[in-house]
């Protein structure tokens, strides 16, 4: 045991490592980039370190509380349990790499200031609703979420900009309204509204009012859903593309949509618990719907030409495999839905990556002008491929854990239907990132129709762009290769299963 | 203890008032010590009381040699302390961004400008309702509290009219007829009152059998005229044009302390005094409220006037204050503690949001010089923690956490849901999505960049600082509720019979 294990503000710290840098750079002047960029980036390694340091402090089996009451009965917690840390440990990695990605992908653009404040603090929203021990302190975080990315989404201030961010809030708060009411209507029910392993409704009192239960679940379903990306309620995330590429890359792999689906995961096994869930037929329902969006995403995705929205369609269909997976009673299910919370965030952030280091470079936003890319971007439009082929599902790359835990897990439940959708998803996967791949790699490159800014001593494009990107494909690479061993994310997922504390 | 804790209940009455007399004298000097004794009476008044009442409980005085069973009395509980409290904050920062706003008032060029004009009459008139509004909060009778409310109506128009147009005249003209008439309508039920139960203090009434058609009409006639001073739905009109015209310290003021006052006095009268009166009472009081929420964020969203929009915003969360009648005594019987502090949670943090957002939009219109939403554009950039305040105000009002307001909303739909008044959860959650609607439009305006204004004048750094320091009070009161609202149980759990 170290002294480590007894720092129960180690999850404040870790929230503040990213809130005091956002609002420290919010009152700095636009030319002081040196400071502003050494914030954001101490800002960050520091938040890694805290977390790596209660990564071992749980791994040992210790659990780190924080608690400040705001009224009796309600109080803001922060908790660092296994579960939590999946999450946190994500968006703190990622957020360093993505922190290096947009001081390169924003230099010399307007408004860097506002930009990086409020890019802090849609991480400080991020780790604190995936710390968040109860529902009260989760909607705080939830609803500052929605407010610290809108800045990101509309940052270009071009008409699209703004109406994409009108759309964006017109969704997430209505959401976010739904979220309270279901709340409160969840602490009356209950009587509480802490998060609990194996959730805190009592079968008995559900049976009783059957339909009651389930209009609650409905409503902190909506509440969910919109930021999880749910078909009928995925509208706004195509076209929240209009964000410039980090942001995108950071509101598809880290922050926006993974609060969605931890969310449905809270819902499921936290508040009304797995077993509840399915004897009222919650998770069946969740199970249904994440699996209509996985093809339904599919099928959007293959007919775009626009790169950034080829990548949202299929954000809003990889990300329902979280759902499908924790909908279900087998640990093998659960622990494929939970680690494809990190496979996804990996892979797809290397997708958005590579989409910023070609329009940033090239000027190439589209898939057809795509021709022959790969020549003078070999390293670039190699993590996209391992990317790519990583959603497909094939091994050794992360994506291929996450399917086959999920089609394992589900044939355990019995739920057959499951493999077919699987199946047919990683078709359409297929079908919509090969051609993007076979055209960079095997067509004739149409140097007239690139902008091209030209290399950068090392690499092809600015080593910002370049490095990370590359990073992150290797995460994914070795999430999949390493997945048998303790710390990797498989073997975390493993480990929160099996302490069952989902 | 040296000193009595009456005193303190004194203090913060009188204070204000002398200190008044003495901003009277209009040279800038008086000005800034009156506005300092006002401040450090009621700061201390405040801080006295909250810690006698936390310790003791309630506190009673009789006045005069009128005590029972006349009953002219001084009366302070946590309620009151809770009420001072609100408007020692929200009257600090008010007052210190006013010695701002009106310019250095020494040089004669200013004080013969039009707003200058006013500038020497805001403070006295702004302490003179300030210890009336205190005074409310202590009174035990209803005769006191007829006499402050005439105090408090006379200086409250007469701030309106500080601007010396037609319009605001006209707005003052109005004001001032609606408060005398409210007032005389209380002064009918207080009459009617005392024939039936021979006491004024409140308590002494509170015990007594108000069954019957008399205590009924007295009710229903003090109710109709706080009612309108309270601009409660559909006797708001007078409101958005009256709260719009007055200088914007003294907009802040209006909107988020003297229609409080008014507030109040129906909470007494109906919580305390009566018990809950009459189901079918509350539920007209809380249907109006409903309505006004609805039709007062509507109408924020058709001005142009950015104070205008704000005022109309006062219309509709003043709506929000009368849900909590129905909430507070379920259908069946009892006493729901969530809707008493959900209710005065929203009280107090409507108050510090609102006073962050009028004084914000002050900030924007002196820079502007216009009172156009069209006008603000690029004010984000050029007052980025004014349009901060703002923004946080208008975040609070809506009730997004962490905020004052979500706390409010919480505690609010958590006594509608238990009591499964699923129409009041709806209306509040409704309310909300509205409240942004109206606070993002003004935003949007804000963060345009594609027109810059062609004058732009420098804002003092105080009245910027004022409004962003009551936009944090109102985010921290989302994380610190346990404290203010403890003292609504500490002394005199509600009701009193």
């Amino acid at each position: 045991m170290t002294p480590v294990l007894d720092w129960e503000f180690l999850p404040l710290l870790v929230v503040l490592s990213s809130f005091v840098p956002g609002v420290w750079i919010m009152f700095l002047r636009e030319e002081q980039e040196a400071l502003r960029s050494s914030l954001n980036l101490i800002g960050a390694v520091a938040k890694v370190v805290l977390v790596g340091l209660m990564l071992r402090g749980v791994g040992a089996g210790a659990v780190y509380e924080w608690r400040l009451q705001v009224l009796p009965g309600l109080e803001l917690s922060l908790i660092g349990d296994a579960l939590a840390l999946l999450f946190v440990t994500l968006s703190a990695v990622l957020w360093l790499v993505t922190t290096v990605y947009a001081i390169g992908y924003l230099k010399d653009s307007p408004n860097r200031t506002r930009f990086f404040s409020f890019f802090s603090l849609c991480v400080t929203a991020t780790t604190g609703l995936a710390m968040a021990g109860d529902l009260f302190t989760f909607v705080i975080f939830y609803e500052a979420l929605t407010w610290a990315t809108y800045p990101l989404v509309v940052h270009r201030g071009t008409p699209e900009a703004i109406q994409a961010g009108r759309l964006y809030l017109i969704y997430t708060l209505t959401a976010g309204a739904a979220l309270v009411l279901g709340a409160v209507w969840f602490q009356v029910e209950a009587g509480t509204v802490a998060f609990a392993p194996g959730g805190v409704l009592e079968m008995a009192a559900v049976e009783e009012a059957p339909v009651r239960f389930f209009s609650l679940f409905l409503v902190l379903l909506a509440g969910v859903a919109v930021k999880a990306s749910f078909f009928p309620v995925h509208g706004w995330l195509p076209i929240a593309m209009v964000a410039p590429a980090p942001v995108s890359a950071l509101l598809h792999a880290v922050a926006v949509v993974k609060a969605g689906a931890f969310g449905v995961v809270r819902l499921l096994h936290s508040l009304f618990g797995i077993e509840v869930a399915w004897e009222m037929g919650a998770a069946g329902l969740v199970a249904g719907l994440a699996a209509f969006t996985i093809i339904y995403g599919s099928i959007r995705a293959l007919v775009q030409d626009d790169l950034k929205r080829l990548l949202a369609f299929s954000t809003v269909s990889q990300l329902s495999y979280i759902a499908l997976g924790v909908a279900f009673l087998t640990p093998m299910a659960q622990t494929g839905g939970l680690v494809h919370l990190v496979h996804q965030g990996i892979m797809k952030i290397t997708l958005f990556f590579c989409a910023g280091v070609l329009s940033e470079t090239l000027q190439v936003k589209k898939v057809s002008q795509m021709a022959g890319v790969a020549r003078r971007m070999p390293l670039t439009m190699l993590a996209f491929t391992v990317a790519a082929l990583g959603m497909i599902g094939i091994p050794p790359i992360a994506g291929f854990l996450s399917k086959w835990y999920l089609g394992v897990g589900a044939l355990d439940a019995g739920a057959v239907w499951v493999i077919p959708v699987l199946l047919a998803s990683s078709l359409l996967n297929a079908a919509y990132f090969l051609p993007v791949i076979r055209t960079a790699y095997f067509d004739d490159p149409d140097p007239e129709g690139w902008d091209d800014k030209g290399r950068s001593r090392w690499f092809e494009a600015d080593w910002r762009l370049v490095v990370p990107t590359v990073v992150t494909a290797l995460l994914a690479l070795a999430s999949g290769l390493f997945g048998g061993i303790p710390w990797s994310p498989l073997g975390w997922a493993e480990l929160i299963v099996d302490r069952s504390i989902l | 203890m040296i000193l009595d804790p009456i005193h303190w209940a004194a203090l913060g009455v009188m204070g204000p008032l002398l200190a008044g007399l003495v901003a009277m004298e209009g040279r800038p000097r008086a000005i800034r010590l009156g506005l300092l004794a006002g401040i450090g009476s009621s700061v201390a008044a405040t801080a006295g009381l909250w810690v006698a009442v936390s310790l003791d409980g309630p506190l009673r005085h009789p006045l005069g040699g009128w005590g029972i069973p006349l009953g002219i009395e001084l009366y302070a509980d946590g309620l009151s302390v809770l009420m001072l409290a609100m408007t020692a904050l929200v009257g600090t920062a008010v007052s210190l961004y006013s010695t701002a706003y009106f310019g250095d008032i020494s040089q004669r060029s200013v004080r013969d400008s039009p707003a200058g004009r006013g500038a020497r009459f805001f403070a006295p008139l702004w302490l003179f309702l300030w210890g009336s509004l205190n005074g409310i909060y202590l009174s035990g009778d209803i005769f006191n509290l007829y006499v402050l409310l005439e105090i408090m109506g006379l200086s409250a128009a007469a701030m309106v009219t500080l601007a010396v147009t037609s319009q605001a005249t006209v707005a003052g003209m109005r004001y001032l007829v609606i408060s005398l008439v409210g007032s005389m309508f209380f002064l009918l039920g207080v009459a009617l009152l005392y024939i039936v139960g021979g006491s004024l203090s409140m308590e002494r009434l509170a015990t007594l059998d108000l069954a019957g058609p008399l205590p009924a009409i007295a009710l229903g006639l003090m109710t109709l005229g706080m009612a309108a001073k309270t601009a409660l739905f559909p006797i708001h009109g007078w409101l958005p044009p009256a709260h719009a015209a007055a200088p914007a310290p003294g907009s802040a003021i209006l909107s988020a302390l003297v229609v409080k006052g008014s507030f109040y006095i129906i909470v007494r009268l109906w919580v305390h005094v009566f018990g809950g009166g009459a189901r079918e009472g509350l539920l007209v009081l809380g249907i109006l409220g409903g309505i006004a929420v609805i039709w007062g964020s509507i109408m924020a969203l058709r001005q142009l006037s950015l104070k205008r929009l704000i005022a109309y915003s006062t219309v509709a969360q003043l709506g929000y204050l009368f849900i909590m009648f129905p909430l507070l005594f379920p259908a069946g019987g009892g006493w729901s503690p969530d809707a008493w502090s959900g209710g005065l949670y929203h009280a107090l943090s409507h108050a510090v949001a609102k006073a962050a957002m009028f004084l914000a939009a002050g900030s924007m219109t002196y820079a502007v010089a216009r009172d156009d939403i069209r006008a603000i554009s690029g004010v984000a950039h050029r007052l980025p923690m004014t349009f901060f305040a703002f923004g946080l105000g208008g975040l609070s009002l809506a009730g997004i956490p962490p905020s004052g307001g979500f706390v409010a909303k919480w505690l609010l739909l958590r006594s509608a849901v238990e009591q499964g008044g699923w129409g009041w959860a709806v209306l509040i959650t409704v309310g909300g999505l509205l409240t942004l609607a109206y606070v993002l439009m003004v935003l949007r305006y804000a963060v345009d960049q594609t027109e810059e204004p062609e004058a732009f004048r420098e804002v003092p750094r105080r009245m910027e600082w004022a409004a962003m320091s009551l936009a944090l009070i109102a985010l921290l009161l989302g994380v610190r509720a346990a404290e203010p609202l403890s003292l609504l149980e500490a002394g005199g759990i509600v009701p009193w019979r």
